[in-house]
Formats: C-alpha cells, sequence, structure tokens
C-alpha cells in the first residue's frame, strides 16, 4: 500500500501546486521566462486557480472541489472503493476541465445553450496555462492510478497511466485540431453556426468542375489532384519496380550505388527538387537556354504546371516505391520460380504467371504509398504550381493569400483527408493479410531466375536514364548555390552562402551576419528538442501495442497510424484554428512546432519500436517482473538497451524529418520562430533561387553528417546474439520510413 | 530459504474473450512442498501458473499466498519469482547482472546485491561464471542462471515453468535431479509446470493433473500411477490399455475381475461390484505363445527395442500394447498367443 499512496501523493501534490502555486491562465510573455514570479500571487493575470475561484471565476470550483474529493478518497481503506472513487473523480476532473475550457472563451459563453441556462457572465476567461494543464495532468494521473488499484492491465499503474497519457494527448493533439477544422467549416468568423460558407465551397465549380473532360475548362482542383496522385503513384511504381527488378535480378554493376538512392528522400526536403527541376527546364534554366538559343524553341512555361510536378513527384517518390518494393521481389521465393521453370515454362511465362502475380499486392501498396505522398505533397506544387494549384497548396493560399477564407480553406482540407484516408482505408484493409511474400524460417534455397530479355533491357532503358536524371539533379542542387544568376549570369560565386552564412568576429565573439542563421538554429533547437520526444512516445506507443493487451488496443493502434494519413496542410490548418483561441493557445511559440512533429512523427517510432519488439521475446518481461521490477524498470534496463538500433534510428528519423518538412510547419512559424524551410520558400517567393539553393544543400550536408554522426555512435554491441536482433530491428525502422514517408 | 509459503487458490475462473481457460479451480499447496500441474498442452496448468505469478489476472477467485491475498497485486509485487521455459535471461547482462537484477530492483545497494548473487551462482554450481554472457553459457549452464536468479530473492513460493524443455534428454534428468535436491535441501515451496509425466513422477511432492481447464486427479505420485481416477489419468500417466471389465468380488485388500471367460484378482482399492474398466499397463500383460488359452490373441505388430520389445495384439478386448522384456524370444505378427495378466501394474476405474 505505500507504493500506491506514494504515488497518489504525488499527483495529489501536483493537484495541489495546480491550484495553489502556479498561474491558472497563459502569461502572454511566456511561462518559462518566471516574470510572473514578481507579481504572484495577487495579479489577476497570474494568479493561482484558487483566486480565479474566490475572484468570480466559479465554474472553476467543480474542478477544485474533484481534487478535494480525490485528496479524501486517499484515506478511503477498501482498495476496489477507492479504487472506483479515484477513478471516477479524476475522469470528471478532466472531463469538467476540458467542458470549462471550451464553454467559456475570451468574453463569456461560447455555445448559447450555456447562455440560457447559467445566465450572461460577467468576464470571460484566457487560455489555460500552467496550472490548468497541470491540473489535467493531477488528474488523468490519479484516474489511472484509481483503474490501477482495481486491477486494471494487472494492477500495472505505469502502464494504465502511459496509455491514458497517450490517449489524452492524441486527443488534444491529433483529434481536437481536425475536429475544431470540421467545426470551423461550419462556423462564421464570430463562432455561430453558419453553414453558408461550407455549402458555397463545396459547390465550387474551381473545385469540382469536370470541364476538361468535355474539352475547353480546365477541371476542378479536386479532379486535378485526383488525376495527378494517380499519375504520379502510376509513375512511382512503375520506375521503382523497374529499380527493384534491376537491383534484385539483374548482374547490374551498380547496385549499391541504387541502394544509396533510398536515403536521399529522406534527406531531402520536399521543394528541393522542384527547385532544381526551375534550374534545369524553368524559363531561365541551362536546357531551356541552351535549347533556345542552339535550335531556337521559344522558351516555354510548359514546366510550371501538372507536368513539372508530376516529373518533380515521379523523382521524389521513385525511391520510396523502391525501398517498398525492393522487400517484395526480394521476398518472392525463388523455389516458386524454380518449381515453375521445372514445370515447363520458359522465363517469359513464369515472369508473366508467377512471379508478376506473386508482386501484386506489394505493387499495390506502393501504388497507395504513392498516391497518399502525391496529395500529401506540399513544396513542389508550391515551387512549380504556378497557378495551377493543387490542393494542398489550394489550402494554404486560401489562408495566407488575399481570399483568407477559412471556411474554404477548411473545405478543401476536408476534401483532401477524404482522398487520403480513402487510400489509407484501402491500404489497411483491403491488403492487409494479402500478402505473398514468402519469407519462411527455412532456408529457402535457390535462386531467383534472371529476367527475360527484352524486360531486362526495358528496365535497364528506363533505370540507367533516371539514374543520370537524378544524378544531375543533385548535381544541380550543389552547384546551384555557387552560380551568380541562373540563366542570366552563370558565373561562379561564393556570394549566396556569404549572405546565407556569414559570421564576424567582433570583440572576441562571434556575430552570425548571414540572413540564414536565425532560422537555422531555430531549426535546429526545434528539431533537438521534438526528436527525443518522438522517439520517446513512439516506442513507448509500440510497446503499449506489442506488449499490453488492453480494450480498445486495435482502435489505439488505428487512430495513431491514421494520424499518419492526414496530410502535412492539413495538420498544419487544423493546429492553426484550433489552437489560435482559448482554451489552448499556442500558434506562434515554439510548442506548437514541437507537438505537431511529435505527433505526426510518432508513427514512425511507432512502426519501428513495433517490428523490433516483436523480436524480442515477452518472457524477458515477465521475468524482470516477477524478478520485482516495475515496468517502467524493465522498460529501463531490459528492453531499452534491447532496442537501440530501433531507438538510433526513431531519433535519427525525427530529427531529420523536423528539418525537412514545410507542408504543416508553414502554417504554424511565426518571425520569432521561423524554420529553414519556411525560410528557403519565402526566398524562392521572392526569387532568391541561389540563396534557396545555397542554404537547401547546407541543410543536405548538415543531415547527411547527422546521419553519419548518429551511424558511428550506435557501434559497440557487447552481446554476441543481439546481432540477430538488431539485423532485424535495424531493418525493419528503414522500411517503415520507406512506408510512412508522407511529406 | 527462511520463508516458505502456502498458496490457496479458491474458486479462480479465467476467461481469454469467449474461451474459458479455467472452469472453477481450487486446491492448496502446503509449505515446503514441490507440487506439479501436469497436463496435456492446452489444459490450463501454464495458466494457473501465471495467474500464480501476477502476469495474468483471474476473471474471478481468490489467490493467496503464505496468507495474504493477492488476487489483485501485478507481478512485481508478489513475494515469487519464476523460472522460465526460455529462462529469459536478459541478453545484455552477464550471469551475475542477470542474478543481482531481481535484489537490485527491490532496491539493495548494488555491491551487496552482487555478493549475494555471488553466493547464489555458487548454490548452484556456477561460481566464477559471473562474468559470462548467456551466450556464452551451455543450455544447462543458462538454465542454472535461471534457478539461480529466482533462488537469490528468496520467495515464498518458486515457479518452474517446464524449465527442462530445452533441455537435451541426458542433460534433463541430471537437472532434474539438482532441482528436486536444492529444493529439499532449501525446503522452499514450489510449483512446477510439466507436461512430461515422468519428471513429475520424478520431482513431485504432489502431482494435480489437469484437462480442459479443470482438475482431473491431485495425489502423490504413486496415487495417480498406482489408482487413477479414470481412462485419462491412467493413459496419462503412463500408458495403459483399457479393457472393459465385471468386478465379482470384492474383499479386502483384493477384488476379483472377470474379462470374458479370464478371471484375475487384482488390489480392489474402493473398487464397488458390477462392471468397470480395468487400466493395464503395458508391462503387466504376459505374453506365452499358445493357442485355445482363456484370453486369447494374435500378434499384429512387434517391434524390437533392444532392453524389451513392443507388441500390439489383437484380442477379443480390442487391441492390447504390450512390452516385454522378453527379448531372446522375438514372437513374429500373426502369432496366436495367450494373453495372462501380473499381478501389479493393473488398477480397477470405476464408473
Amino acid at each position: 500500500m505505500d507504493n500506491r499512496n506514494r504515488r497518489l501523493d504525488i499527483a495529489l501534490g501536483m493537484g495541489l501546486a495546480a491550484f495553489v502555486l502556479i498561474p491558472w491562465y497563459r502569461i502572454e510573455v511566456g511561462f518559462l521566462s518566471f516574470g510572473w514570479l514578481a507579481d504572484f500571487p495577487a495579479d489577476p493575470a497570474v494568479a493561482p486557480g484558487i483566486l480565479h475561484i474566490i475572484g468570480g471565476r466559479w465554474w472553476l470550483s467543480s474542478a477544485a472541489l474533484l481534487m478535494a474529493v480525490c485528496a479524501g478518497a486517499r484515506f478511503v481503506s477498501d482498495p476496489m472503493r477507492r479504487g472506483a472513487l479515484l477513478a471516477w473523480s479524476g475522469a470528471l476532473g478532466v472531463f469538467f476541465l476540458s467542458l470549462q475550457g471550451l464553454a467559456v472563451g475570451f468574453s463569456g459563453w461560447t455555445w448559447a445553450i450555456s447562455e440560457t441556462m447559467f445566465g450572461t457572465l460577467v468576464d470571460g476567461q484566457p487560455s489555460m496555462g500552467a496550472g490548468a494543464v497541470l491540473a489535467c495532468v493531477a488528474f488523468v494521473l490519479i484516474f489511472s492510478f484509481g483503474l490501477a488499484e482495481r486491477g486494471v492491465m494487472k494492477g500495472d499503474a505505469f502502464i494504465v497511466a502511459s496509455i491514458a497519457m497517450l490517449v489524452f494527448l492524441v486527443a488534444i493533439f491529433v483529434f481536437y485540431p481536425v475536429g475544431s477544422m470540421l467545426i470551423g467549416a461550419l462556423q462564421d468568423f464570430d463562432g455561430s453556426f453558419n453553414p453558408d460558407g461550407f455549402i458555397r465551397n463545396i459547390q465550387d465549380p474551381s473545385i469540382w468542375s469536370l470541364g476538361c473532360v468535355a474539352g475547353g475548362e480546365r477541371c476542378g482542383v479536386a479532379w486535378r489532384t485526383l488525376w495527378l496522385a494517380i499519375m504520379t503513384a502510376g509513375g512511382s511504381t512503375i520506375m521503382g519496380l523497374a529499380f527493384a527488378l534491376v537491383a534484385t535480378r539483374t548482374r547490374f554493376p551498380f547496385k549499391k550505388g541504387l541502394r544509396l538512392l533510398t536515403v536521399l528522400p529522406i534527406i531531402t526536403p520536399p521543394f528541393v527538387i522542384g527547385l532544381a527541376l526551375t534550374l534545369l527546364f524553368g524559363r531561365a534554366g541551362v536546357v531551356t537556354q541552351s535549347l533556345s538559343s542552339l535550335f531556337g524553341i521559344e522558351p516555354g512555361r510548359w514546366l510550371y504546371g501538372l507536368t513539372g510536378i508530376w516529373i518533380a513527384q515521379v523523382l521524389s517518390f521513385t525511391p520510396i516505391s523502391f525501398l517498398v518494393l525492393i522487400g517484395v521481389v526480394e521476398g518472392v521465393s525463388p523455389s516458386m520460380e524454380e518449381a515453375s521453370q521445372t514445370l515447363r515454362a520458359d522465363r517469359w511465362r513464369t515472369f508473366w504467371r508467377v512471379s508478376l502475380p506473386l508482386m501484386k499486392p506489394g505493387l499495390a501498396n506502393a501504388f497507395l504509398i504513392g498516391f497518399i505522398e502525391s496529395m500529401a505533397d506540399f513544396g513542389n506544387p508550391l515551387v512549380l504550381g504556378g497557378s495551377h494549384g493543387v490542393l494542398s497548396t489550394e489550402i494554404f493560399f486560401a489562408v495566407v493569400g488575399s481570399q483568407n477564407d477559412p471556411s474554404r480553406a477548411a473545405v478543401l482540407a476536408i476534401i483532401l483527408l477524404c482522398f487520403t484516408l480513402t487510400a489509407f482505408l484501402a491500404q489497411r484493409f483491403w491488403l492487409s493479410g494479402k500478402n505473398f511474400a514468402t519469407v519462411t524460417g527455412k532456408g529457402d534455397s535457390g535462386i531467383h531466375i534472371s529476367l527475360p530479355r527484352p524486360l531486362s533491357i526495358g528496365v535497364h532503358a528506363m533505370v540507367i536514364p533516371w539514374m543520370m536524371f537524378t544524378l544531375v539533379i543533385y548535381g544541380m542542387i550543389v552547384f546551384g548555390g555557387f552560380v551568380k544568376t541562373w540563366g542570366l549570369d552563370n558565373s561562379l560565386t561564393l556570394d549566396h552562402y556569404v549572405r546565407a552564412f556569414s559570421l564576424e568576429f567582433a570583440n572576441g565573439t562571434i556575430a552570425w551576419t548571414g540572413v540564414a542563421w536565425n532560422s537555422f538554429w531555430t531549426t535546429m533547437e526545434i528539431a533537438l528538442i521534438s526528436a527525443p520526444l518522438t522517439a520517446a512516445v513512439g516506442l513507448l506507443t509500440a510497446y503499449l501495442i506489442v506488449r499490453q493487451k488492453f480494450a480498445g488496443r486495435n482502435v489505439f493502434e488505428f487512430a495513431l497510424m491514421m494520424s499518419f494519413a492526414i496530410p502535412g496542410t492539413v495538420i498544419g490548418i487544423s493546429y492553426i484554428m484550433a489552437f489560435n483561441l482559448p482554451p489552448l493557445e499556442m500558434t506562434g511559440s515554439a510548442l506548437i512546432l514541437i507537438a505537431c512533429f511529435v505527433f505526426r512523427n510518432m508513427p514512425v517510432g511507432v512502426r519501428g519500436g513495433v517490428a523490433a519488439m516483436s523480436q524480442l521475446d515477452k518472457s524477458l518481461d515477465e521475468a524482470s517482473l516477477t524478478l520485482g521490477a516495475t515496468s517502467f524498470r524493465t522498460i529501463r534496463k531490459v528492453i531499452l538497451p534491447l532496442l537501440r538500433p530501433a531507438i538510433t534510428a526513431a531519433l535519427v528519423y525525427s530529427f531529420v524529418r523536423a528539418i525537412t518538412s514545410i507542408s504543416a510547419v508553414i502554417f504554424l512559424v511565426s518571425a520569432e520562430y521561423n524554420m529553414a524551410t519556411a525560410y528557403i520558400v519565402g526566398l524562392v517567393e521572392n526569387g532568391e533561387y541561389g540563396v534557396a539553393i545555397a542554404y537547401s544543400s547546407m541543410l543536405i550536408v548538415v543531415m547527411i553528417a547527422i546521419i553519419a554522426g548518429f551511424q558511428l555512435l550506435v557501434g559497440e554491441r557487447r552481446l554476441r546474439r543481439e546481432n540477430r536482433v538488431s539485423g532485424i530491428a535495424a531493418a525493419a525502422p528503414t522500411t517503415a520510413i520507406g512506408q510512412e514517408k508522407t511529406a | 530459504m527462511t520463508t516458505s509459503g502456502s498458496v490457496v487458490f479458491k474458486n479462480i475462473r479465467k476467461q481469454f474473450g469467449n474461451f474459458t481457460a479455467i472452469h472453477d479451480l481450487s486446491f492448496t499447496i502446503e509449505p515446503g512442498q514441490l507440487v506439479t500441474l501436469l497436463g496435456p498442452s492446452g489444459c490450463g496448468k501454464t495458466t494457473t501458473l501465471r495467474m500464480l505469478a501476477g502476469l495474468e489476472h483471474p476473471t474471478s477467485g481468490r489467490i493467496l499466498i503464505g496468507g495474504k491475498d493477492v488476487t489483485m497485486l501485478p507481478a512485481n509485487e508478489r513475494d515469487v519469482s519464476m523460472v522460465f521455459q526460455s529462462y529469459a535471461l536478459f541478453p545484455h547482462m552477464n550471469s551475475l547482472d542477470n542474478v543481482a537484477y531481481g535484489l537490485e530492483s527491490s532496491g539493495m545497494r548494488k555491491k551487496d546485491a552482487r555478493e549475494r548473487a555471488e553466493e547464489s551462482l555458487k548454490l548452484v554450481g556456477l561460481a566464477g561464471m559471473g562474468g559470462r554472457l548467456p551466450a556464452e553459457l551451455s543450455g544447462g549452464q543458462q538454465q542454472r542462471v535461471a534457478v539461480a536468479r529466482a533462488l537469490v530473492l528468496e520467495p515464498q513460493v518458486l515457479l518452474l515453468d517446464e524449465p527442462l524443455s530445452n533441455l537435451d534428454a541426458r542433460l534433463r534428468r541430471q537437472v532434474r535431479t539438482e532441482i528436486r535436491e536444492l529444493q529439499q535441501r532449501l525446503g522452499f515451496t514450489a510449483v512446477y509446470v510439466t507436461h512430461d509425466q515422468e519428471e513429475a513422477l520424478a520431482v513431485s511432492d504432489r502431482i494435480v493433473i489437469m484437462k480442459d481447464g479443470d482438475i482431473a486427479q491431485q495425489g502423490s505420485p504413486r496415487d495417480l500411477y498406482e489408482a487413477p481416477a479414470s481412462a485419462f489419468i491412467a493413459d496419462f500417466m503412463g500408458e495403459a490399455n483399457v479393457v472393459p471389465c465385471d468386478v465379482i468380488t470384492v474383499g479386502g485388500q483384493d477384488a476379483t475381475i472377470r474379462i470374458g471367460a479370464f478371471e484375475h484378482r487384482v488390489p480392489s482399492r474402493n473398487a464397488r461390484l458390477g462392471p468397470a474398466k480395468l487400466a493395464v499397463r503395458p508391462n503387466a500383460i504376459t505374453l506365452e505363445p499358445a493357442t485355445g488359452a482363456a484370453f486369447p490373441g494374435q500378434i499384429l505388430h512387434s517391434a524390437y527395442l533392444g532392453a524389451h520389445v513392443e507388441y500390439e495384439v489383437e484380442t477379443s478386448n480390442g487391441k492390447l500394447f504390450v512390452v516385454d522384456p522378453a527379448v531372446e524370444r522375438p514372437l513374429t505378427p500373426a502369432t496366436e498367443v495367450a494373453v495372462g495378466f501380473k499381478g501389479r501394474g493393473i488398477a480397477i476405474i470405476n464408473g
């Protein structure tokens, strides 16, 4: 019982502190500046919850009362009754806190129904601050401890608390924003119900027009996006398959180089390919210019539109598709092909009738991933879209542009979300269990037959030019930073790097005079904070999913994975809509960026963790438990050390993703917290291609250095047998990354 | 080992979804006893053990260890420890750290924990092997580290989940003797799960045979072998031929049974008059090459196994499986034989 009282006392202490010791509401200058200490507790702006209750904000008293009930429940002796009491008051506490936050806004009631029930409020309330948040956390903990005392999850308080906290966080940072966005679509500026904007936008011919089929008019943006996504998915799947076949079924000499390709999409900021294409084929591009001068071909604008976006996307996503398909192509058991040959089928027939059908589910999977990627892609359309936007950019312009129509943005976001979720659900349900990849425990001897000759020539003819093209593209990225002005003045210069990254030494200190430093250091700081959080949350979730059985586990996992199919633009717009007003106000802070990264990148940590943890014998955990260790100690001492490769992968990945992502970030950055990618996009919009390219290539170099550094750090492994485990564990996250990278 | 606790299961029921693994299980284990849970796979014996360890919680019912109600306690707050089938040694820690792990978890200083762990390793005959990683130990050594790791905590009850199943046959016999010797020397309560009846007979004070989530029979090894309560027990505890018979007289120690025209005297053990079943051990049957005997049979198959010969014999009361030590006189298939019973190895099953 000691143990139970101790942990309960800690939670109750937190609850007490939340009401008495720290400011209840949000402080404009930030809680961590601690400027509030001077005026505490008398000034109403920084007063603790208890003073607000006395001062007239009576609706907070229900929460305070429930906290008092929890404190009283501590002295109930019957464990079952005590558990029930704690669980109920904890749950009610969370409920009441959320309810009052939603119901009472800046200037009084937010809902008409509460106004009629309780009368008009003289004074509203600001957004929740440290006190309110701490009170919520305390209630969640008390709720979990209550359940644990009633024997839920075998009485393991740590597990119950982890699940409760994760559900709580996912609800706040994934479902609440998306929900707010859906509601936002139906609201007027003042928050009253008004479906006019929604109805007007959902019927907008510029979204749904099918004019292009009839000939003449342009098609609506929804159809264009869908068409682009299908073309990109098809293109990248075919290219990916060609690459995978070359890598496994031919004697191609540069197979190592092919593998290297798979790293590229991870380290390339999403708009960089588009940028490089402009340098080649834009109106001032090298190719365009030389064709013009050599053959007199008029420089066209063909790149700016769906064609250009399509090329950029196929270039960007082919490596991902390759990563998915190489596993599939290798997974086809050689003995199947050998069996087919002994049944007198020639190589051509074997490939078409045996090998390819066995790869079908994998191909469908690669197609759907490409589809989701293309839908979610924001960087390339932004750089290349011109006036022919796609959904993700239209959403952006609906908010930041002159139209400033949040309702339109919400409607577009809903349409985009419907497309990606449909693809995600198809991938999840239709393809699950349809995997023919025949990897068994038995040593599957035999060798893959080589490809039929015409096919072999075909795939080489696709792969070799594409590889060269990729090389040229990346060459452009490096080279582009050193050229004065593209197309006009092709002399070499270091000006762009100097402008971006210049340093001055004055008075023995370094002055960061380059224009890029500000956003660069912000990016590093945010990425460094969010990477360990992402890895921790992701791996904890993986542990819960793999090791614990609880009601709703499948729903839990599904909801988490689904959050990854939500395009970044949709997340961005929904975060703005949800976190701009009370009860939670975070826009313009670093916190919102960190939250965004953690919950967008977490599923990769989950995938990797699940894959790695499934390799660990469950009896290891159980042994630790029966030896008297708590599950927290078990995780720390037994599971984490054995999961080191997965942890590294999750850390590196989330770090790199925080640096390269743009789609959600561009909505969330502020003057104070500007991220590198958003800054580069700004440069591109101003036409400062040189600096943009210089900055991008610098980012790529930094990321390569970081990945290589991590690889070296992981180093030394003590156990002989771990190599086997880690081999799988290390391989798994890369696959997961490939499957989950949505820009 | 200072404490050895009793174990009480009261009306335990365990459901996994719609499947009921344990129906209504009640039993008591006295302090200092080694009790084996024996049964075919899927009978619920491992579930029972895991509930005792706290790795599963019962759907209803109560579990007491050393007189204290632990039904709702998590595994790490129970005074039991467990030896796993796979040993579950932490692969990233050496043997000494593995053994010290539990002590450190309960808050002992690192130095003291290591000293105690060293002693415990010595107890299982692995003095000086503390620096080795599990992967650098043989199967038998790993098994002993697992035992040392569980014993060093001086639990009220030690749980062993098929601890020998990963060892080869020769080693199995040796380790089984070691475990029994250690248990008797230190006097701790132990619950042992196995599906191997020979192992159960060799180590146990008492055996609980489980079938489909219920107790089929419990008692001392000798009781179970010699007086099985059902055909299932008889067959499970060493093979047995089950033959229908009539009990015609019961008197004192003995009873007379009749099969067809054949009569035989066997130990009575609560036998009732009337139709019953007879469990006959394969080595309690004699075969003589002859025809026209009271209980005639014909050899169907024979297999020469060095120390004895196994026969399958067709009789009017069904096929009998016979183990015959007379290797010098092999009987070929189709030979007509006279079937007889010995005085021991035969039990009446009532009902």
